[in-house]
């Protein structure tokens, strides 16, 4: 044996050490090299790209640093410029006030739409996220009366009427739905009109001259709280509507099929803006004569009833992913109508339609900008209108636009990375 | 031994219109047909009591009277002594004209930013994920004023006079100013209708090679070539009888005459702030379409067609495409929908589209409030349900043919 070791001239006993791999095959230059310059064509994009790049942060980092935040007007700001590159953000300190609540709300009274915009981060809490404690869900059921007393002020009687109104309602309803759904709900909601219509001769009636907060007209309100108020109210109205229309528009009876299939169909087809100049100017002519309501009203109808059209349609596309068995599964179990919508349809299709819905509600938002048009101020309006044409800010565009894309990108932005957030966490298919 | 038989046939009772499932939809119904007439009949009513308070009635006859306004960008000829009606045309072919340019160049540009998107090269694939999710999260009529803007800032037409002029034609062709793009217009001079005939003609010969080629492959399995004959046969018989004919299409270049560019083809400011607003935004959305449209496809159909030996072009246009287009092109129909739709905010800068003449100027004019609005809503409505009617052809002829 160790004979024939010995007639080798060299044997080595151990393992070699493993090598390092090549310098261009780890690390970040591994990582460059596979994902900007792989390829001619792929390092003359990477080229490009970062041209691209440059060019937009040459123009916008100076602009951007060199900013000037404190001054009165324009003048005064290129004076300290003196020529070089800079933004005059001094528009948006000087007007932030209008910018957020527009021209006419009172200054001593902005505490209270921020009062009701921090607690609507509160209200929405437990709808959004599903692991917080559920009685927070009575704060959110408060959260109407209280916003709107706050925003709009006057006696607190009204809220308080509305909301009595709605309990009433509901305990009618609690009482009756046993019997049937329908009865239940007819019965609930009669019981709430009644309330609300004995309850507004007692509000009249007994409404303080004096009240703790004082009233708002919704003419005054402006900025991007009315494009929040907007998008706000609308959606959530527009969510309860689009599923009673998408229902109608899947049910067997054909007469109230062919209603929500023309209402759905109609408002989809036209613009926005059409509805829009249908508040303002046509709306009128079919009320009451001497009737004399909000445009801020007339205007949340017609976005609502928007919103609802393509919610409605989202919705439908839910209700029809759903397996037919599904369906008959409910029906083998003998529930009624109502039943099987409540307790297994509309749970299933409302979490296939999540991503739509959110899609919607972002799309409503960004189209609150429209009632500009209408002449209203929101955001765009103030920007537009009494800031670009007053004197002291004439000429100031892109700080201001600026200022409205950065708005609006960060909540509708954060508005779908919450829907894909939530997405993830209703999966539960496995894969 | 016992037989099934029917229930004794019960005689109808009124309860059973609310209690028996056979008749309570009758029931719903009728109710649901009750309320909607009677709201009707309410609005109605009022609408009536309020037209006849302020002495209007509802008629089109102002539709006749001239508009007394001038439009600056028209397609087809309009004066101020010109009808409403004229104006409504006016407006009307405004708008397609807006939404057929934002189609083409949403198009291009959201295919690109889609495919980049996936694309391996991380820079640009970030990069198109930014573009995509700026532009998707602002509304639209901000980027159409921010647009508007920038169109505003740039020269103007003083600016390119004197010996060292401020701004300088783009390669001497295409003024940029702030009253909108100058570009060349094409001349036609005698002789120019053959050439365009050749050239037609020359586009009709590259669809029957194309047709040989494939049918030479599918019979005989020869491999023919396409695209270096496609580009001859569509460049070298036209550019022949162009110089054959001695050169009858010239162009026309802009240039500076007194305060303001001659000649040329103007595309006015409005006209450029929503063509590129809309074609930007909508590209956003197009890009997400064509992203989820690739993505759609399983892996194993390109991984079955490689283990075929199909080379990485052919992958692509036979099994890829084909399988995406099905998911792409719905969406992306309701995507042109919504750039005519998003269109109408032309008034926000001044374009004279539909909105602008018939809803606006018009409405302001006349008072006729009621009769304007549902003109222009029955206008929109009949795209829209034209589109959706192209979407549903489309739809059945794609569909999977299942069984």
């Amino acid at each position: 044996m160790s004979d024939q070791t010995s007639s080798f001239a060299f044997v080595r006993t151990e393992q070699l050490a493993p090598q390092a791999p090549p310098a261009a095959a780890v690390g970040p230059v591994k990582w460059v090299r596979e994902n900007l310059f792989s390829s001619i064509p792929y390092s003359i994009l990477t080229m490009l790209a970062l041209y691209c790049i440059y060019l937009i942060l040459s123009g916008f980092l100076p602009w951007a640093m060199n900013g000037v935040w404190n001054t009165a007007n324009i003048r005064e700001c290129r004076e300290i410029l003196e020529g070089a590159t800079g933004g005059c953000f001094s528009v948006l300190s000087e007007r932030w006030n209008q910018l957020i609540f527009g021209v006419a709300y009172d200054q001593s009274q902005y505490w209270r739409p921020t009062l009701a915009f921090i607690l609507l981060f509160i209200a929405a809490a437990p709808v959004l996220f599903p692991a917080l404690p559920r009685q927070m869900l009575i704060f959110t059921g408060l959260y109407p009366f209280l916003a709107f007393y706050l925003i709009w002020g006057g006696t607190i009687l009204a809220p308080i009427m509305v909301l009595v109104g709605c309990i009433v309602g509901y305990l009618v309803y609690s009482r009756l739905v046993s019997g049937s759904f329908a009865a239940g709900f007819f019965g609930g909601f009669a019981a709430a009109v009644v309330t609300w219509w004995v309850g507004g001769y007692i509000v009249g009636a007994i409404a303080p001259e004096q009240t703790m907060l004082s009233a708002v007209p919704s003419r005054e309100m402006g900025g991007f709280m009315l494009n929040m108020i907007l998008g706000v109210v609308c959606v959530s109205l527009s969510l309860p509507i689009g599923i009673a229309l998408a229902l109608g528009r899947q049910s067997d009876m054909p007469i109230i099929k062919w209603i929500c299939v023309i209402f759905i169909e109609f408002v989809r087809g036209v613009p926005l803006i059409t509805l829009l100049f249908v508040a303002s100017v046509v709306l009128a002519y079919f009320m009451p004569p001497g009737t004399n309501f909000d445009l801020i009203l007339r205007v949340i109808i017609m976005i609502t009833m928007f919103s609802a059209a393509y919610i409605a349609e989202v919705i439908r596309g839910g209700l029809a992913a759903l397996p037919r068995g599904q369906y008959e599964a409910a029906d083998s179990l003998g529930l009624d109508y109502p039943q099987a919508m409540r307790l297994i349809i509309l749970p299933q299709a409302l979490k296939i339609s999540i991503p739509g819905i959110v899609n919607v509600a972002v799309g409503l938002f960004k189209d609150t900008t429209l009632v500009s048009v209408i002449s209203m101020f929101d955001l765009v309006g103030m920007i537009r209108g009494p800031i670009l044409s007053s004197t002291d800010w004439n000429g100031v565009y892109w700080e201001l636009w600026a200022f409205a894309i950065l708005l609006f990108f960060v909540v509708c932005y954060g508005i779908s990375q919450y829907s894909q957030w939530l997405e993830r966490q209703l999966a539960t298919d496995h894969r | 031994m016992t037989t099934l038989t029917d229930p004794p046939q019960e005689s109808f009772r009124p309860s059973m219109l609310i209690n028996d499932t056979r008749y309570r939809s009758y029931t719903f119904q009728f109710i649901a047909l009750i309320v909607l007439i009677g709201a009707i009949a309410y609005l109605l009513s009022n609408l009536f009591a309020n037209l006849a308070a302020a002495g209007l009635n509802i008629s089109y006859g102002f539709l006749h009277e001239p508009a007394g306004y001038d439009v600056q960008q028209t397609l087809i000829e309009y004066t101020s002594q010109s009808s409403h009606l004229r104006a409504a045309w006016v407006g009307i072919l405004n708008t397609l004209l807006v939404a057929f340019l934002a189609c083409l160049t949403a198009t291009v540009l959201g295919v690109i930013a889609g495919v980049l998107r996936l694309s391996n090269n991380w820079l640009v694939s970030k990069l198109m994920s930014a573009y995509v999710e700026a532009f998707r999260n602002v509304p639209v009529l901000i980027w159409i004023l921010v647009i508007n803007t920038i169109v505003i800032t740039m020269p103007a037409p003083r600016a390119y006079r004197g010996e060292t002029p401020d701004a300088e034609m783009f390669l001497g062709l295409i003024a940029y100013t702030n009253r909108g793009v100058y570009i060349p217009a094409p001349t036609w001079g005698p002789g120019s209708g053959f050439v365009a005939l050749v050239f037609l003609a020359s586009i009709a010969a590259i669809f029957m090679y194309r047709r040989y080629a494939v049918r030479q492959l599918y019979d005989r399995g020869r491999d023919l070539p396409t695209f270096w004959p496609s580009l001859a046969i569509l460049f070298v018989p036209t550019l022949l009888v162009y110089f054959i004919m001695g050169r009858p299409v010239g162009i026309e270049v802009p240039a500076l005459q007194g305060f303001n560019f001659q000649g040329g083809t103007q595309i006015g400011r409005p006209l450029i702030a929503l063509w590129l607003a809309l074609s930007v935004y909508t590209g956003a959305f197009i890009a997400e379409n064509v992203r989820a449209g690739i993505q759609a496809v399983s892996k194993g159909q390109t991984e079955a067609a490689f283990s075929l030996g199909l080379r990485p072009n052919r992958v692509m246009n036979l099994v890829v495409l084909p399988q995406a287009l099905r998911v792409i092109i719905p969406p992306l129909i309701s995507q042109y929908l919504n750039i005519t739709k998003n269109s109408s905010l032309a008034i926000a800068v001044g374009y004279a589209d539909v909105t602008a003449t018939l809803g606006g100027i018009t409405l302001n004019q006349t008072g006729r409030a009621l009769e304007c609005i549902l003109l222009l809503m029955l206008f929109y409505l009949t795209i829209s349900l034209l589109i959706s009617a192209v979407m549903n052809v489309y739809n059945q002829s794609v569909s999977l043919k299942e069984r």
